[in-house]
């Protein structure tokens, strides 16, 4: 089979895919914390906000420099966590509509400055909500000797700062994120802390939207941290793999686009989108698919002791080691399943047209039974439920008895009889 | 069914049973488990909900009303299932269900107490805010009519979901928590208006906190921890002994089967 | 010139700009009505993300019609912002990620998705560069007729139906479980609700764009809860200022002198109306405004 390798990048696109990547793992780590700290928004919120804040850098510099246009956004950006915050406690408004209210608001403004000033600077609105990344080889600046782009500097830089913010903070970070208040009373001021994550996020947005765009800067802020968040339960592993998620989904981003032929920064924040349904789908432990299937082997595993223990109870009738158990035909597919796997893993096997318990089969067909009574007669000890009432409870509980469990029931207990006068078969 | 004799023994005869709970399990994510409440509450009484945080009071209300799914048993409400009566169901809520930013004022909050009355479409007209006002005049509220609803101290608050609840003209009454976060005067107040209800022959239910005050307010108690420790007469349930089951700790093999119930929807939960 | 056009507005005598105020205004109406209920449930950002959803429903919808047809653009951006709620409500209760970063979530990967189909149309041959874009800033002027005459019927048939079920709509925004007890079906009522934001948005698109469409949804409904703590008097005041704001934008970008070649966005301007009006309200609004608020405890500390 012969691939086609002309999405594969070459020469200067190298250039594009390590801004991107650049981008995205810089906006994965600090946006981890975002998610976690529920101000996911706040992030989509800034990273639309320092429109204004860039526009008005441009009016007042009356220049394209880097760094008053660092300065504006900056500004902007904490404006909008200020602003936010102070609408919320002074008009008493819900987080979110403030948020709205703020963001919106500035990114209008910003606009309609960006059209007054449309004629003497080549920075349209379209171009901050997708970037430009394509365009990111041309800019090139001299560092060492080597040419490398303006964007990669940069981007590099962000990221450096980043990692050093989140490493040299992770404790204090870690502790606010979870605990704000015992944080505060720690002496880690949770206010301060947050200004500080806004500046680092305002700051990072800053330099990933001129390359990447702002709806890329939104995506790689939540997605990977949130993707991450379904994976694993550790913060230090949480961050570790959104950063690597946010890089494999601008190198995935790049080779759609091209493949496509469409917008980069469109297609990463596709790949992110993708990324985090495959794990809300398949993660090992909270996937939605992985959790079905688990219900369907419990049901299947439920059943399959039910039919066990309706075995055991015909063999205590008659308790000879080969005899032939009778059987109603199966009535359900589940019944039918749990069947097959009795005689599959050599539980049962078949004796003149009945059934039989096999030693091994025995011995589980009486843990259940075990367990069964056992919880009658815990119920009937610990409650004063009637006789005609305790069946239907353990039925429930006596697929989820561990060893271990009965072994301290049954001490509970110190009974050799279930209230029904039947006996509990010892272990 | 033998369970259903014992329980017409211990209640006046002629009785009315106002709710039939039948085995009633109840399981959800990270929330207290109910294990097998099998109760009969008497009609035309006041009848309290008493037990532990966390014992599944509130859980019970909540099932019994349609709210929270039960995991096996039955419920019926004046002998029928949840859903055909409850035009004839009024509900106070815990506070906390309640946006209290909301921009409604008392008289509007207990208006809504007619919406299920009104049914689809049709507003409330004048004979509606006619049972309103007389309600709130009940609890005493009514120079709060115009106030907007979170600018009231707690107390205030309890009384205007109370008249809300009466201008709903229910038989039955559930109550969470009413008395939580009420002063003295105002808890008198608001019994004084349950045992009004009670006397008109309406069944008023209570999740109730207190044990000082149970003898005093209720007829008829029903004491819950995980698993209906008793239920009946207040004279002849509410024992030291039986308050002491209920309030003597969890039982903790029950907690970890609960547990174990709960992990078999993870991964690694053990399979015995 | 100007004042010329300045007459000729005020009279309306321009069928286009009659037109064009005839969609901003009842847009902004109805989008402040809907927005109060939306925003008391909190789920005024939800109708963000159905807002930046819509843009690859624009663009399946032109795959599949082949052409800039007003109504079929509209249908597939309500198809793909129900999507997105849906999705929004799916991730919130069948995973541990929390609402937010639901939104989040849903707003990058739909709209990437559009820039990316967009992109794609724009470089195949018939795809017209001029016929998506309009929709993501808004392009109000260039409304037609029959445009404006499909979402002021839209609006008016939203309209009718917050009218019709103000009542329940009240009990599911102020205390579901009460609701629920009484037998309403609050989650049928949830979704109905969802519904209409849903329907204003997209209908709000060609005017104000997906990017800024949240902020009609959510500026009115928060400047007038400042001004009253009753809900009819509350809805009723944040359908007049979207209204008016929608009325007002249009007008300015007719009228003011356009700096560039291509003339003042309308929705930016209609955007900056409301939030006008909001920062007014903060400051005089009678229930929660901040003047207001300081001048009542200056009366308290006297009396004192």
């Amino acid at each position: 089979m012969t691939f086609d390798l002309h999405i594969w990048p070459e020469g200067s696109e190298w250039w594009v895919v390590t801004a991107a990547a650049l981008a995205c793992a810089a906006c994965a780590v600090i946006g981890t914390f975002l998610v976690l700290r529920r101000l996911s928004l706040l992030g989509d919120a800034i990273s639309h906000a320092i429109l204004p804040g860039i526009a008005m850098a441009f009016i007042l510099s009356g220049s394209r420099d880097v760094w008053p246009m660092l300065l504006g956004a900056l500004a902007a950006g904490l404006a909008t966590a200020g602003l936010t915050a102070g609408i919320q406690r002074v008009a008493r408004l819900g987080s979110d509509a403030s948020l709205g209210v703020v963001f919106s608001s500035l990114f209008a403004f910003g606009v309609l400055l960006i059209t007054w000033v449309a004629d003497r600077v080549d920075l349209d609105p379209g171009c901050v909500l997708y970037g430009q990344i394509e365009f990111v080889p041309l800019d090139t600046t001299t560092v060492l000797g080597i040419d490398i782009p303006r964007a990669v500097l940069w981007l590099s830089m962000i990221l450096v700062a980043d990692l050093l913010f989140v490493i040299v903070l992770f404790k204090e970070l870690r502790l606010s994120s979870f605990d704000p208040a015992m944080s505060t009373a720690m002496g880690f001021g949770a206010g301060v802390i947050h200004y500080l994550l806004m500046t680092f996020v305002a700051a990072t947005c800053v330099a990933a939207f001129e390359s990447v765009g702002s709806i890329l800067v939104v995506a790689m802020l939540v997605a990977p941290g949130a993707t991450a968040h379904l994976l694993t339960d550790r913060l230090s592993s949480t961050l570790v793999l959104a950063a690597f998620l946010g890089v494999t989904a601008a190198f995935l981003g790049f080779l759609g686009a091209k493949w496509f032929d469409t917008s980069v920064a469109g297609v990463i924040s596709v790949a992110a989108g993708v990324q985090f349904l495959t794990a809300a789908l398949l993660a090992p432990r909270h996937g939605i698919v992985t959790r079905w299937v688990r219900r369907g082997l419990l049901a299947i595993r439920i059943a399959r002791e039910d039919e066990l223990a309706a075995l055991y109870r015909q063999h205590e009738a008659s308790p000879e080691p080969s005899a032939t158990l009778t059987v109603l035909p199966p009535s359900t597919l589940r019944q039918r399943l749990a069947r097959r796997l009795l005689r599959l893993d050599q539980s049962v096997r078949r004796i003149n047209g009945g059934l039989s318990l096999t030693p091994a089969g025995l011995e589980q067909g009486a843990a259940i039974v075990r367990a069964h009574r056992l919880w009658e007669t815990y119920l009937a000890q610990k409650t004063d439920l009637p006789l005609d009432h305790l069946h239907e409870a353990s039925h429930r509980v006596e697929h989820f008895v561990s060893a271990e469990l009965a072994k301290r029931l049954s001490k509970a207990v110190q009974a050799t009889q279930d209230p029904h006068g039947r006996p509990i078969p010892p272990v | 069914m033998s369970h259903a004799m014992v329980d017409a023994a211990t209640t006046p005869v002629g009785a009315r049973i106002a709710i039939e709970l039948h085995d009633v399990c109840v399981a959800y994510d990270r929330k207290p488990v109910l294990w097998d409440v099998d109760a009969s509450l008497p009609a035309g009484q006041l009848i309290a909900i008493v037990g532990p945080n966390g014992g599944g009071k509130s859980t019970l209300l909540k099932s019994i009303l349609g709210l929270v799914r039960i995991a096996s048993g039955s419920i019926s409400v004046f002998g029928k299932p949840v859903r055909d009566v409850r035009r004839l169901i009024g509900y106070v809520p815990q506070r906390e269900s309640v946006d209290w930013d909301f921009p409604v004022n008392v008289a509007d909050v207990v208006l809504m107490g007619r919406y299920g009355r009104l049914g689809w479409l049709r507003r409330p007209g004048r004979e509606d805010r006619r049972i309103a006002a007389e309600c709130l005049d009940m609890v005493g509220m009514t120079s709060f009519a115009s106030r907007q609803i979170g600018q009231l101290s707690g107390g205030q608050q309890q009384r205007v979901f109370l008249a809300r609840a009466l201008a709903q003209e229910s038989t039955l009454y559930l109550m969470d928590e009413p008395f939580a976060g009420v002063d003295a005067a105002t808890e008198a107040a608001m019994v004084e208006v349950l045992r009004t209800l009670r006397n008109a022959g309406k069944t008023v239910i209570v999740v109730h906190h207190d044990l000082q005050s149970v003898q005093a307010y209720f007829d008829h108690v029903l004491l819950l921890n995980q698993r209906q420790i008793a239920a009946g007469p207040v004279r002849e349930v509410f024992t030291s002994s039986n308050l002491q089951k209920t309030y003597g700790g969890r039982l903790t093999l029950m907690d970890e089967a609960a547990q174990a119930l709960r992990l078999s929807d993870q991964p690694h939960g053990r399979p015995r | 010139m100007n004042d010329l056009d300045l007459l000729r507005l005020i009279t309306l005598q321009d069928s286009t700009t009659r037109t064009v105020l005839l969609g901003t205004g009842t847009l902004g109406l109805v989008s402040g009505v809907v927005g109060a209920f939306a925003m008391l449930r909190r789920r005024g950002l939800v109708a963000d993300a159905v807002a930046h959803a819509a843009l690859p429903g624009i663009c399946v919808a032109f795959l599949i019609v082949g052409s800039r047809q007003f109504g079929s653009l509209l249908l597939g951006a309500l198809v793909f912002g129900a999507l997105a709620a849906w999705a929004i409500t799916l991730i919130r209760g069948a995973t541990r990620v929390k609402e937010d970063a639901a939104i989040g979530i849903v707003i990058g990967a739909f709209f990437g998705l559009g820039i990316a189909m967009s992109g794609v149309i724009q470089r195949s041959p018939g795809g017209n560069k001029a016929g998506l874009d309009g929709f993501i800033f808004g392009k109000a002027a260039s409304m037609v007729r029959d445009d404006a005459l499909l979402i002021a019927g839209v609006c008016a048939g939203v309209l009718l139906i917050v009218v019709l079920l103000y009542k329940e709509l009240k009990l599911l925004c102020f205390d579901e479980d009460f609701g629920a007890s009484q037998g309403w079906p609050t989650l049928r009522l949830d979704l109905l609700l969802m519904l209409l934001v849903c329907v204003c948005t997209v209908a709000g698109l060609p005017a104000v764009g997906v990017v800024l469409m949240v902020a009609l949804l959510i500026i009115p409904p928060a400047a007038a809860r400042l001004w009253t703590n009753r809900l009819g008097p509350m809805v009723l005041l944040s359908g007049l200022i979207g209204g008016a704001s929608g009325l007002a934008g249009t007008a300015m970008s007719a009228v003011l002198p356009a700096p560039g070649t291509r003339g003042w966005p309308t929705g930016p301007l209609i955007v900056l109306c409301a939030a006008c009006v909001f920062v007014v309200s903060l400051l005089l609004g009678k229930a929660r405004g901040v003047i207001p608020g300081w001048l009542g405890r200056r009366r308290i500390e006297r009396t004192a």
